[in-house]
């Protein structure tokens, strides 16, 4: 039953959450402490869980995934809402940390692959 | 006729949002196939347009909620909201195989900790440059140029004021976008040519669908590595940029 998926995800969610909340006040930043990636592994260790068991039907995997196959939509709808006419103002700052970034990540990355290479 | 669309767009706001993705999620794969024969991915071409649109949004009515401030696309605020975005970036976990990804080894635990790291000093540094002075922002947007989901996610966790999530949303848009482009052309360069480098690659670059567009229009059969670290790469910014890269950031400004 994919409400189980469903369930499932959202109880790691929420758990994820909670634990990111109760980190941030145990470390006394007026924060969520890392909640969405304790969910994350909170998840995979559910899936591996349940996979073991031979708990991990289609079902239950078409309701975690159908979450998973509407991020990116999700990612536009939070671009769509965001303040961009206020941003604008910063252009120069986004130009110079995209490029600079993905150039100093693509030397990297040749780096370490020359290293993968070898190992 | 007036009547009708204003009871809509109040009583039916989620399902127009739905209609609204998916009309933006259309026309962005048409001009994905059209315009840049696939090259620059239809994920990113939307999720600009979304900027654009949020722009325009911002300008017409003068809100601070982009396109979701327009009549008719107020069900975007709660589909991109906080609690939706989180639940959905949680359920891309579950496509991580962990057996595969203990293949890619040391190297790739090295490509994951200096994606995250250096992108983020980087664009700190830039941020402070600018003129931002406080940790909040300046975590953001080192988080952003993370990628545009540790950005946003970040912000959200530690405050941030709208216009600098949008930035730093806009830095790791802008990143992903690049990175889509320029990946084929550098690939001999970097000796982006099999599974091992294309995992490095994923992990380092972070960014999804930077990763999966940029390796989709190199080699094909690279995707599943890259993506499968890259997948990683966003639940560890995630973890580590509202927690210990801010307190770092925090204790140095």
């Amino acid at each position: 039953m994919p409400i189980f998926g469903t369930a499932l995800l959202a109880l790691c969610t929420v758990l994820g959450v909670a634990l990111g909340e109760a980190l941030g006040a145990l470390l006394h930043v007026k924060a969520n402490v890392g909640g969405v990636g304790l969910a994350m592994l909170l998840l995979l260790a559910a899936r591996q869980a349940l996979a073991r068991r031979g708990l991990l039907t289609p079902g239950l995997r078409l309701g975690v995934e159908f979450w998973a196959f509407l991020y990116i939509p999700i990612v536009v709808a939070m671009a769509a809402q965001q303040n961009v006419r206020a941003a604008l103002s910063g252009g120069p700052m986004v130009v110079l940390a995209g490029v600079s970034g993905t150039a100093i990540c693509f030397a990297l990355a040749g780096l370490l692959g020359r290293m993968a290479r070898r190992g | 006729m007036a009547d009708i669309w204003a009871r809509l767009a109040s009583d039916q706001a989620l399902i127009l949002g739905f209609v609204a993705l998916g009309a933006i999620m259309g026309v962005s794969a048409l001009i994905s196939r059209g315009l840049t024969r696939g090259r620059i991915h239809a994920s990113a071409i939307a999720i600009l347009s979304a900027l654009l649109l949020a722009w325009l949004g911002g300008e017409l009515t003068g809100g601070k909620k982009g396109l979701a401030d327009v009549s008719g696309f107020g069900g975007l605020a709660l589909l991109g909201g906080a609690m939706l975005r989180d639940f959905a970036i949680v359920a891309t976990a579950f496509e991580v195989d962990v057996s595969e990804a203990r293949k890619a080894g040391w190297l790739g635990v090295i490509a994951l900790a200096l994606g995250t790291l250096v992108p983020f000093v980087l664009g700190v540094s830039i941020a402070w440059c600018f003129g931002y002075r406080d940790a909040v922002s300046l975590t953001t947007f080192g988080a952003g140029t993370v990628t545009y989901i540790v950005g946003p996610v970040t912000g959200a966790a530690l405050g941030a004021s709208s216009p600098v999530i949008a930035l730093s949303i806009a830095s790791g848009v802008f990143k992903a976008v690049l990175v889509m482009i320029a990946t084929p052309f550098v690939a001999r360069l970097i000796g982006l040519d099999n599974p091992r480098s294309a995992m490095v690659f994923g992990g380092l670059m972070g960014t999804v669908s930077g990763v999966s567009g940029g390796l989709a229009a190199t080699d094909e059969r690279l995707v599943p590595y890259g993506a499968l670290t890259a997948t990683f790469h966003t639940g560890i910014g995630c973890l580590v940029c509202p927690s210990v890269l801010f307190l770092a950031v925090r204790a140095l400004v």
